[in-house]
């Protein structure tokens, strides 16, 4: 593969990351994942799978749920992205984080990242999910550890006390 | 082995004129990247055919849906979400809309296009069963033109089609005169979420005084390529829905698919499960006329 003569340049990538600007040299294509964990030092979005079956690198994309492992830099190219750090800046907790907490529903916690934004995408659609919505709306993240249920069941709760941030 | 972006070009020239111009220039050495959900996985492990790409994501020209005529034209960077959000698609081709609820997560969704799943031309799409019943056709753009095509000529062998280097899908024309008619789609795989298809079965069919006037059938995964059963469709046909009928539509899947062994399930279980859902989808479209 690397007898190519193409050597790709990087590119300037402006971006907005967690409500601030962020301006990087990146290849155009670097995977938003490496550019999020690598330049940026954000390694609260995990590498599962790396091929978009896992969900543990979701991030919210202008505010669309995508998995970082197959954006391109070039794509995001001033793009808002929120990870899961974009969440609590001043420590303040989410609802979703904090019902996380309370139910129980992380463990390793490789999923955790990924799963709260897809539950976050999830709640602004549907504000009181149904069992059925939220295990679709949370289909495309996958956990080794906890059965799920303690997931859902933390979602729902979310919903029930009806409050996003 | 692992790919290195240093090693990769990718340019996004903004509209439809300009990516079609670079595909002009030197046809074979781009290759177009949409939401990348194909793409970037093919390119992690170093299995592109190229290291030149071009971005066709979010372009306005290809992401738009219109009602044309008597057809709905579905631009072909419309994502799988843009497909559900649509209450055109929802109504008037339910199938359409199933097979993109049922594909990948809810991030891929987000991500996967229509025209991007035709071009990829995965025998297990969900979504292409679906196009071939609705009898759709595709609207194929290069610098130099326009050009339709029936979707039922695109796919020419195991990934291959018939779109040329230099060439887009720029829509995908679906003509509204099925809402009549009693749709049902099938996936039958390991599992419900985020599993690709072991068999997927797009069904169309209309009974008119206890005879089927018409009926069309499709599956994927059962073949190079994914199929209408026109064999089968035959047979029943201008028939009542007997036990007898069943039996023989299912006989006549079995022997009209060219299932394979493969990672995800066997020849003989793929065939079985083909002749099974379409009796199953006859048995229920007796079912649903008869209630009315």
């Amino acid at each position: 593969m690397n007898n190519s003569s193409l050597r790709s340049k990087s590119y300037e990538i402006a971006l907005t990351v967690n409500g601030e600007s962020v301006t990087l040299h990146a290849y155009p294509m670097a995977r938003l994942l490496d550019v999020l964990r690598q330049e940026l030092g954000l390694t609260g979005t995990k590498e599962g799978c790396g091929e978009g079956e896992c969900g543990s690198c979701s991030v919210l994309m202008d505010g669309v749920l995508v998995n970082s492992c197959l954006v391109p830099a070039l794509q995001a190219d001033g793009a808002n992205i929120v990870t899961i750090e974009g969440l609590a800046p001043d420590g303040h907790l989410q609802a979703i984080q904090q019902s996380f907490l309370d139910c129980g529903a992380a463990q390793c916690g490789i999923c955790t990242p990924g799963m709260i934004l897809a539950a976050l995408q999830l709640l602004r659609k549907k504000p009181q999910p149904t069992l059925d919505e939220i295990r679709e709306g949370l289909a495309g993240n996958l956990c080794r550890c906890t059965g799920y249920m303690q997931i859902f069941e933390a979602v729902a709760e979310a919903g029930r006390r009806g409050k996003l941030t | 082995m692992r790919a290195h972006p240093s090693d990769y070009e990718l340019v996004a020239p903004g509209t439809l004129r300009a990516v079609l111009s670079l595909l002009a220039e030197a046809p074979r050495e781009w290759l177009p990247i949409a939401g990348g959900t194909d793409v970037m996985v093919q390119y992690s492990a170093g299995q592109l055919r190229t290291m030149k790409l071009v971005s066709i994501w979010n372009l306005p020209e290809l992401r738009r849906m219109e009602v044309v005529g008597g057809e709905l034209q579905i631009g072909a960077g419309c994502t799988y979400t843009d497909l559900l959000a649509h209450d055109l698609v929802n109504q008037e081709f339910p199938l359409l809309s199933s097979a993109a609820r049922s594909t990948g997560g809810i991030a891929n969704q987000n991500r996967g296009t229509i025209g991007g799943n035709i071009v990829n031309a995965s025998p297990a799409a969900d979504s292409l069963p679906s196009l071939l019943v609705y009898e759709a056709e595709l609207l194929l753009v290069s610098l130099w033109g326009e050009r339709r095509l029936p979707y039922t000529s695109f796919h020419l062998a195991y990934r291959k089609t018939r779109l040329e280097p230099d060439e887009l899908i720029r829509a995908v024309c679906l003509p509204m005169r099925f809402s009549g008619y009693y749709a049902r789609a099938r996936k039958v795989g390991a599992r419900k979420a985020q599993a690709i298809s072991k068999v997927c079965l797009a069904g169309l069919g209309q009974i008119v005084d206890g005879v089927v006037e018409d009926i069309r059938l499709a599956l994927g995964s059962v073949a190079p390529i994914p199929i209408r059963l026109t064999a089968t469709e035959q047979i029943v046909r201008g028939k009542r829905i007997s036990p007898q009928l069943v039996q023989d539509a299912r006989q006549a899947t079995v022997a009209e698919v060219r299932p394979i062994d493969d990672i995800r399930s066997t020849a003989r279980y793929r065939a079985a499960v083909a002749g099974n859902l379409v009796a199953e989808f006859l048995e229920q479209l007796v079912t649903d006329r008869s209630k009315k």
